[in-house]
């Protein structure tokens, strides 16, 4: 119970990538397994920003009257995998649109389905 | 004063042509741009690599902000040796594509075309020239989302397909590593590679560190498709446009084995990886795996261009076997067949592009009685095939070759044994297009398709002359692929 109070953001990062893993692979819709995608990711910012912060930590702000610091480097780090995260979540969306246009669907059994149709006449 | 800041114009150049292309627009001055853009990249990765051989070791501090506190480029025996593939290709690619990429896309999209192309570019030397654990990562995603652009260009709607899944897959690795990289920067506090290995020296295999590595195999393993985390690459191959395929497939898995190999040699260190953890065992199984399940598929491909996507999982196989067997041989044959499959498999998707170009696909049934019809495109993808054989006189001989030196070193004959008959599998397929292209009566119509255009025609011969060239003459790969291996099991960074 101790090692739960004590490590629990570590529970919820694992629980949020799990998460993410499992609607990715059980969802058949295609924004949906982005979703799962975007979850999967926001996990891996908590474990670079959870351990970072100290109870009561400042910026690093050099003066007196601050003691405490919570290392900034994480936050540095995950606001780049932030920005990659969007830019992939952007691409894979515009990506879904495209498929909509070509295939009439989102649906990945009907796409597969369209294209064993789609193959057999070439 | 140049030639101090080469490391950075390396990665610099490339991504900064990117948005100048977007912003000219014009198809010609776009396609001008990427070519001198890869041209200087190739130049600046002899120039140092031709540095290294001298003082051993390049460091550059980005923005003059001293290691491990800034971000330092690292060029040393092995960097320099992939910098200078990458680039080579890159450099062959970007010439190839005005005729390709003209043929296959629609005009108003060549620009981004060629923007994309530096971007993935200057994605790929990022990774290769960086000694910061998380630059690597964030090269590797502007390489990986240049990357799915790429392949969604391809006319066939499976090109979106293929690069949905590649994007998921992509991603998913990427993830991986970062997550790997988190749990090391928590156990050591830093973030430059050759500082990390340092302090994890002291540290040693405690959990963390395990699970660090575990998280990092895995995801470099779906990023170079090691077996059965390769269902992303035979869409994404066969359906991105052919100047693409030609770049992914001869340099985009490859970046990823050198991270591998980075992390496991110079970061964990062959001690941890290689005596106490069967890392090597799963790698070889996995290896085999890969060789003869990939070989195999490959057979049954009634398209010429999905059949060289399978190979291309075989041949990464052969690839991380050298890896598994963790010896100088093993080593010097992985680091070897990374450059000579990447001119090898270049060549055939270049001359393949070519073959689409003309005869409008490469399906086996239009390949019937093609080399009348294109007599020099159908002998280099002869002569390419060799090499991705492994038949003596060609650069696939030298690799294979080492392949087995390390195995019977190893004492695992049968592993030897088993690289010389999985190569008869390669024959089998090289043969099915010998068979289609010299030995078939022409399909209706072949008689009308003409030789592909003399530019593709002639950076495509350019590979496959480099594969021939490098059968013989193997003082640049097999001592540069040396001293990589010497570098990795030396354990110095």
């Amino acid at each position: 119970m101790e090692a739960f109070a004590s490590h629990y953001s570590y529970f919820v990062t694992v629980l949020l990538m799990a998460a993410g893993l499992y609607i990715m692979i059980a969802r058949g819709n295609l924004v949906k397994k982005l979703i799962g995608l975007s979850i999967f990711q926001t996990s891996v910012y908590l474990l670079y920003i959870a351990p970072g912060k100290l109870i009561g930590g400042t910026a690093p702000i050099v003066s007196q009257a601050y003691q405490v610091y919570s290392n900034p480097l994480p936050h540095v780090l995950i606001l780049t995998a932030i920005v990659v995260g969007i830019a992939t979540l952007a691409l894979g969306l515009a990506i879904v649109v495209r498929i909509r246009e070509a295939y009439g669907s989102i649906e990945e059994d009907e796409i597969i389905a369209a294209d064993v149709g789609h193959g057999d006449r070439e | 004063m140049i030639a101090e800041h080469l490391p950075a114009l390396q990665v610099v150049v490339p991504l900064a042509a990117a948005p100048l292309i977007v912003l000219l627009r014009q198809p010609g001055v776009a396609w001008a741009l990427a070519v001198a853009a890869s041209v200087f990249a190739f130049g600046a990765s002899l120039v140092l690599a031709a540095e290294v051989a001298r003082v051993g070791v390049i460091s550059y501090a980005m923005g003059n902000w001293p290691p491990p506190w800034g971000i330092e480029y690292r060029v040393d025996a092995l960097s320099a040796f992939m910098l200078v593939l990458v680039s080579a290709i890159g450099a062959l690619v970007a010439p190839y594509a005005l005729r390709s990429v003209a043929a296959e896309l629609p005009r108003e999209q060549h620009y981004l075309f060629y923007a994309v192309f530096c971007l993935c570019l200057a994605g790929l030397l990022g990774m290769t020239i960086t000694g910061d654990a998380f630059n690597v990562f964030v090269f590797m995603e502007i390489a990986s989302l240049s990357m799915y652009v790429l392949i969604a260009l391809g006319r066939d709607r499976r090109a979106l397909l293929a690069s949905y899944q590649y994007l998921l897959l992509g991603t998913i690795g990427a993830t991986f590593y970062v997550i790997g990289v988190g749990l090391l920067y928590l156990v050591t506090g830093t973030l430059n590679i050759a500082d990390m290995a340092e302090r994890l020296a002291q540290v040693g295999g405690t959990r963390p560190v395990l699970a660090a590595l575990a998280f990092i195999t895995v995801g470099l393993s779906l990023k170079l498709a090691l077996f059965p985390l390769h269902l992303w690459l035979p869409n994404a191959y066969a359906y991105a446009p052919s100047a693409a395929t030609a770049l992914l497939a001869a340099t985009a898995t490859k970046v990823s084995v050198y991270v591998l190999l980075r992390f496991y040699f110079t970061v964990f260190g062959a001690g941890l990886v290689v005596r106490t953890l069967p890392v090597p065992e799963i790698l070889i199984g996995l290896s085999i795996a890969a060789i003869v399940t990939a070989s195999l598929v490959a057979l049954w491909q009634a398209d010429f261009k999905r059949l060289l996507a399978y190979s291309s999982v075989a041949q990464v196989g052969y690839i991380t076997l050298g890896i598994g067997l963790a010896s100088a041989d093993g080593l010097t044959a992985a680091v070897v067949h990374l450059f000579n499959h990447g001119i090898t498999k270049g060549a055939l998707f270049m001359l393949v592009g070519g073959i689409a170009l003309r005869a409008g696909g490469v399906n086996f049934a239009r390949l019937q009685g093609l080399g009348r019809a294109m007599p020099v495109t159908c002998l280099g993808v002869t002569l390419a095939g060799l090499s991705l054989i492994g038949v003596p006189g060609t650069a696939g001989f030298i690799s294979k070759w080492y392949l087995v030196l390390g195995a019977l070193e190893a004492g695992h004959w049968w592993l030897a044994g088993l690289v010389v008959l999985t190569s008869l599998i390669a024959v089998a397929y090289v043969w099915r297009f010998v068979e289609a292209a010299y030995l078939s009566a022409p399909a209706p119509g072949a008689a009308r398709i003409a030789e592909a255009p003399l530019p593709m025609l002639a950076v495509s011969w350019v590979l496959v002359a480099a594969c021939i060239w490098f059968g013989f003459d193997t003082s640049f790969t097999v001592e540069g692929a040396r001293r990589a291996a010497a570098l990795m099991l030396g354990g110095a960074p």
